[in-house]
Order: C-alpha cells, then sequence, then structure tokens
C-alpha cells in the first residue's frame, strides 16, 4: 500500500461514506453489532452469527452487517444498531438469536421497527 | 406543505412557516425546496400540521425551535424526523430518541467521538471521520512551539489522576536537554472498576496513535512506546491491528506526509502489577528491570526512559489532543470549569471519561463535561439505584479516591473540588454503593487491593498498610476497639507522608474518607458490634421467622440442608430455628431462602 499523502485523507474519507451511506443502488440497510469487551463477553458473536445465517437462508444482497466497538451504555449489551436508508438508526438493546432474528425480518427486511426490543432512536449527538 | 388553516394558524403556523422559510435560505436550500401555505389539512387537533413531498411524510405538532433540527435532519441530511411524525394511536408509541434519553443526551463526547460508529480493525473508517487530519494540519500548518502554545492554552489536564497540565509537560520535555526524547502512552489502567482506557484503545486507537504523533511532533521524539497492560488482550490486539495499518499508510514511519518528520510506536505488556501504573514503576518496566517507583525530585520529562527525555500521558489524555487542534483553543476553554488564561491549574477544562458502576441502574462509560454535578451523572445519566434502594455513597479515583456522601452530591466533579472534598479525580472510575454497602468494608476492600499491590519498597507503605488492613478485618468481625479509630488516622496520614510514590501516598484515601464522613458506621461496628448495613456478617444476627416459615415455605427444610454447621433444625411442613450457639453468620441461610423467611439483623 503506498504510504498516504495529505490530500489521501480526504480521498479515503470521501470513499468511506460512499460505501457506507445507505442510498439507493448502494446498501439499503447496515446492521452494527457493538463488539467492545462488554460486547463480547455478554454474547455479540452469537448474534453477529445469528445475522450472518439469516442473510444466507434469505439470500439477502443489500444489507451491510458491520461491527464497532463498545456504545457505552455497557450493562444492556448485546447491542445493534440497525440503520435504513433514509430513517434514523435505532438501538436495539438486550439482545439475543431470537431477537435479532425478529429485528432482521421485522425491521430490516419489512422496515417496522421492533419498538419493545428498541432503546432509541438517533445518534449521540455529534461534537466533532 | 405548512397547514394556513385557521386551527393551525392559532397555533402559530406562521411563525412556523417563516422559521421555517429562513432556516431554508440560511442552509442554502431556498432554491431546492419550495415552502407553501395550505387551506385546512382536516388533521386539526394534531396541528401544527406539514407535509412534505416527495415521500408523503406528516409532521404533525410542529414547534417554532424545533425548526431548525428539522430543516438539518429532513432537508440538509435527508433523514425525516420519527419524532415528528404522526403516529396512529393503535401502534404504540413512537420509539423515543436518543435525546430523550439522559444516558445519551447529557453525555458530550469528545475522547469517545467516534464510540460505537467505525469498525476499529479498519483504518478508512476511522479516516471517514476525522482521524489523522489533525496530524496533517499540525505537520504543515503549525511549528512543534505552536502546537505546545495551543495545548498550553487549552487548558488540557493529565487524565490519568495527576491532572497536570499537558501543555507545561510538553514545554519542558521539549526544553530539555538530552536525545533521543520518548514519548510514552500509559495503557496500564490498574484502578478496579476503571475500563475507559480499554475502551478508547477497543473502539478507536486511532485516536491514542493520533495524539502520540502530534505529540512527538510538539516534542521532538521519534520513537514512542505504549504500555498496555497484560488483563487487556483485546485492545492489545485491536491496537497492533492499528499500528500494523497505520504504518501501511505511511503514517507511523519515515517521513509522514512528506515531511521528514519520522515516529514509530513500539508495545510494552504490563504483567499484572498496579504499581507499574506509576509513571516511574512503568519506565522501569519498560527497560526491563523490577517495576519499582523512584523518587521524583528528578522529573521523567527531563530523565524518564534510559535516563531520556520522556513524556508519558494517558490514552484519554493522547485521545483528546487531535480535537483540540481541530476545534481549538477558544472552543475547548469554552467546556469546563475555572479560568485557565494565567493559571494552567486554574480550571478544569473539557469533559471526562468516567466508568459509571456498582448500584446504578445504567453501568457503562460516560463521558461529561467538567463541572456536571454528581447528582446528574449518577441520577440522569446513570438512572439512579435500582430496585428502589437508597444512595449512600459514590467512589470516585479509584483506590486512590475517596467516598463521597449524599450531602456532597451536588459537588461539581472537576479536580480541585474532587481533592477538597478528600477524593480526587482520580482516572475516572466511579463506583456507586447502596443502604447495603458497609462503608468499612469498603475500605477494608480498597486497602486490601493497594496493600496487595505494594511493590514492597518503602515500609511505611508496605507495613503500615497491612496493619491497617489487619485493624479494618478486626473491625468488621466485631473485634475493633475505641483505640482502633486513633490508630487507623495516624497510620493513615503516617502511611501518606512518608511513602516514595503515589500508591502509598493515596492509599490511605478510603480509610480516611469514610472515617470523615461515615464515622458512625465505624462506632457501630467497634461499639454495637453491629454492622449497619449487614454486609458484614460476622455481625448479623440470622433468625428464621416463624410465621413465614411455616405459612410461606411450608418448612422446606433447604437452609437446614445447606447450613455447614447444621445449626437449623425443624420437621417438614413446620417452621425451623437456628441454633445461635451453633451459627457462625455465614448467611448461606438468608441467601438460599426463596420466602424471605430468614431474616437477618
Amino acid at each position: 500500500m503506498p504510504k498516504l499523502k495529505i490530500e489521501d485523507l480526504q480521498k479515503i474519507s470521501d470513499q468511506v461514506k460512499r460505501t457506507t451511506l445507505l442510498r439507493e443502488g448502494a446498501s439499503r440497510a447496515r446492521v452494527n453489532v457493538h463488539m467492545g469487551t462488554c460486547g463480547i463477553s455478554a454474547g455479540a458473536r452469537k448474534i453477529v452469527d445469528a445475522v450472518l445465517k439469516i442473510i444466507e437462508e434469505r439470500d439477502v444482497k443489500d444489507v451491510l452487517l458491520t461491527t464497532s466497538g463498545c456504545a457505552g451504555l455497557c450493562s444492556r449489551e448485546p447491542m445493534a444498531t440497525i440503520e435504513l436508508a433514509g430513517e434514523a438508526p435505532v438501538k436495539y438493546v438486550d439482545l439475543t438469536e431470537e431477537k435479532i432474528r425478529k429485528i432482521f425480518t421485522d425491521h430490516v427486511l419489512g422496515g417496522k421497527i421492533v419498538a419493545e426490543y428498541a432503546l432509541a432512536l438517533g445518534s449521540e449527538r455529534e461534537h466533532m | 406543505m405548512v397547514c394556513a388553516g385557521t386551527g393551525c394558524v392559532a397555533n402559530n403556523s406562521w411563525g412556523i412557516k417563516k422559521g421555517l422559510e429562513e432556516e431554508l435560505r440560511k442552509k442554502g436550500l431556498e432554491n431546492e425546496v419550495q415552502v407553501v401555505a395550505t387551506g385546512c389539512n382536516g388533521f386539526c387537533a394534531e396541528g401544527p400540521l406539514m407535509v412534505v413531498q416527495p415521500g408523503n411524510i406528516f409532521y404533525r405538532r410542529l414547534t417554532e425551535k424545533e425548526i431548525p433540527h428539522l430543516v438539518e435532519e429532513h432537508f440538509l441530511k435527508g433523514r425525516p424526523v420519527q419524532k415528528f411524525m404522526y403516529t396512529p394511536p393503535t401502534e404504540k408509541a413512537p420509539i423515543p430518541t436518543m435525546d430523550h434519553i439522559p444516558f445519551f443526551r447529557d453525555q458530550m463526547l469528545i475522547a469517545l467521538r467516534n464510540r460505537g460508529l467505525i469498525d476499529p480493525t479498519r483504518i478508512d473508517e476511522a479516516i471517514g471521520r476525522g482521524a489523522y487530519s489533525a496530524l496533517a494540519k499540525a505537520l504543515t500548518t503549525l511549528k512543534p512551539e505552536e502546537v505546545i502554545r495551543i495545548i498550553k492554552a487549552s487548558g488540557l489536564r493529565g487524565r490519568g489522576g495527576g491532572g497536570f497540565p499537558t501543555g507545561v509537560k510538553w514545554e519542558t520535555c521539549r526544553d530539555a536537554h538530552g536525545d533521543p526524547k520518548y514519548i510514552v502512552c500509559n495503557a496500564d489502567e490498574g484502578d478496579p472498576g476503571a475500563f475507559m482506557d480499554r475502551s478508547i484503545i477497543e473502539s478507536d486507537p486511532h485516536s491514542v496513535i493520533e495524539g502520540m504523533l502530534i505529540g512527538a511532533f510538539a516534542i521532538g521524539s521519534q520513537s514512542g512506546y505504549i504500555y498496555i497492560r497484560q488483563e487487556y488482550p483485546l485492545a492489545r490486539e485491536r491496537l497492533i491491528i492499528a499500528l500494523g495499518q497505520a504504518r501501511e499508510y505511511g503514517l507511523l514511519g519515515n517521513n509522514i506526509f512528506d515531511t521528514g518528520f519520522n515516529f514509530d510506536i513500539k508495545i510494552t505488556r504490563g504483567a499484572g502489577a498496579f504499581v507499574c501504573g506509576e509513571s516511574t514503576a512503568l519506565m522501569a518496566s519498560i527497560e526491563g528491570r523490577v517495576g519499582e517507583p523512584r523518587a521524583k525530585y528528578i522529573h521523567t520529562v527531563e530523565h524518564g526512559l534510559w535516563n531520556l527525555p520522556t513524556c508519558l500521558n494517558n490514552v484519554e489524555t493522547w485521545a483528546t489532543v487531535p480535537v483540540i487542534i481541530l476545534r481549538g483553543v477558544e472552543w475547548f476553554t469554552s467546556i469546563g470549569t475555572g479560568d485557565v488564561t494565567d493559571n494552567p491549574w486554574g480550571g478544569s477544562k473539557g469533559t471526562k471519561v468516567f466508568s459509571l458502576t456498582g448500584k446504578v441502574n445504567n453501568t457503562g462509560l460516560v463521558e461529561v463535561p467538567m463541572g456536571i454535578t454528581l447528582r446528574k451523572i449518577i441520577f440522569d445519566i446513570g438512572g439512579g439505584i435500582p430496585g428502589g434502594k437508597k444512595f449512600k455513597s459514590v467512589q470516585t479515583g479509584g483506590p486512590s479516591g475517596g467516598f463521597l456522601p449524599t450531602d456532597l452530591l451536588d459537588l461539581q466533579v472537576d479536580f480541585e473540588q474532587l481533592t477538597e472534598a478528600g477524593s480526587m479525580m482520580g482516572s475516572g472510575g466511579m463506583v456507586v454503593m447502596n443502604e447495603d454497602d458497609c462503608m468499612v468494608d469498603m475500605a477494608k476492600y480498597f486497602l486490601a487491593f493497594t496493600q496487595d499491590e505494594s511493590c514492597g519498597k518503602c515500609t511505611p507503605c508496605r507495613e503500615g498498610t497491612y496493619q491497617m488492613l489487619q485493624i479494618l478485618k478486626r473491625i468488621t468481625e466485631g473485634l475493633g476497639t475505641e483505640e482502633d479509630i486513633e490508630t487507623l488516622e495516624q497510620l493513615s496520614q503516617f502511611v501518606m507522608d512518608t511513602s516514595l510514590c503515589a500508591l502509598g501516598g493515596s492509599a490511605p484515601n478510603p480509610v480516611l474518607t469514610s472515617l470523615r464522613y461515615f464515622r458512625q458506621e465505624y462506632e457501630a461496628h467497634i461499639r454495637q458490634k453491629k454492622c449497619p448495613a449487614h454486609a458484614c456478617r460476622q455481625l448479623n444476627l440470622y433468625m428464621i421467622n416463624p410465621d413465614m416459615c411455616a405459612t410461606k415455605g411450608h418448612g422446606c427444610g433447604v437452609c437446614m440442608r445447606q447450613c455447614p454447621e447444621k445449626a437449623i433444625t425443624g420437621e417438614k411442613g413446620k417452621a425451623h430455628v437456628v441454633d445461635q450457639v451453633a451459627c457462625k453468620k455465614c448467611g448461606v441461610c438468608y441467601d438460599v431462602c426463596k420466602f424471605d423467611a430468614v431474616q437477618v439483623s
């Protein structure tokens, strides 16, 4: 990989936004499972596996599965943030394999938020 | 389409229309979004109303002050705002938004700015969120002295517990004689219950790497070390990946960004010693020597690693540096307490990350502006005490800190105020205790920790903490005497005054603060041989309530079978009894009884 020049920072930033931004023609939805030590010890890996399984079963092609670090509310792990194109992200907490299957079917594929498993809508306020 | 029927007009829909037009103009969208006043929409009960096409988005109950947010979210970012939309009454009420949830709303993320948003094993995502742009700015537009001036003026103080003004430290290191100079990141994080640094490295390692790069540029160093504790394997793994990816991109190594600046970082693993979080012991450990502190009248910024100028800072401090470079002094100093224009110790600027744990509903990581009250952190952000129990005390600063009582809940969290109250900021551990926690027992817990971790070099620390621990143990077993409190106070002062390093210097703090604010608990243990919280089991009386046992439990006999001393007798179906002479107060009967028939007093 070539050494970066300063201009490359902006190029990479734009490219990342292009591939991870949800819109028509690209990915329609993103499932982001939080995997800090808190999440992993609460079982986040099983949640990721459950999502991978359902993606394979239903042959889903336009949904991104990503992982990130701890989201801060360690006591409610495993947590996942579901984002549909054009809508605010939704944080789901206290997940199990059954819950994430229902969330995937109802929310990601069906477009309807599963209110009883959701904690909140939106992102943390940006201070950057 | 803003409804301008009478009902909505009476509720200020003209004001909303005006506000909308203004806000769209501000954001440069006046040619893309047409605002039209329409006649009555019909759904007057939910007015003021607005419909947006395309998409047929139906907003209701709008107010003028929400318009800027709506314009920003829907028209600028393309994200319709769920919370203003209509939900038919048969469906459940809308899910609250993040900014309705105190845990998230009251936090201010600087060190944790990327939390939950990026995959830490993919450097591109960090760059997408701005990583390394502060480095680029520093390398190309600032001189090293200017970077130091910025950090000094920002009032940034060490986030590892010392609270030393970072800019002053960098300046002294830059001016020190010796070559090469070293940059060190203290990722040893030994305080029980503290996990801020672990989370920063696990979730956003590039924030730390970038901070160290900027520091190295400012000081004139080419070589850095991250000392990370052995007990953080995931953090270390992600750090190794991050360092590798940064090297591949030429962000570490030689001639970074073609500016001639060289810098690289090595990782050193800890080996389970709390004392190696102390800067001189840490450096000894990196050098391969035994992790023991030395006297610090010679500062490590002048003689540190291999006797050369070394600048050591905590993970959170490094993670905050890039943001200050990007957003500037005025912004950073607008957050926090005090005034640092003439005196770097004059205030506590910026935010602090706390790991909120213990008897609190929302355990997790909390980043808040300095100056916020303990009450807001524990009861708003933390969601209060679970199970309807009463708050008793909060411990800040780990084993070096102290216990603060209910009276001090409105204390503003900053370096000076916490120290004045007898505690300290420390690295950010915050443990909440309720009415079931015994303060003597808690002091014993922290002292046992520091006693175990003492390196043993200084007799007062090694022997003093041991003797203090023995006294505390006797008190919790009901064998305390009147002289014990005075002895504890004398020993505490002695250990604090004569220990070489801050481990011994602060180990007595939990004892001193618990004596200062909870003396009555010590007295109850000593004089009445009672533990008010019932946590010191040796002092408890376990009795079976015969009515509860007979009518609710039907003499199930579980406690009898579990009792290790065979001190419980009874027939099946009838109330059981504890033989108080044989009872050794282990409390197992209390733990196993499903009917609350065993009562403790």
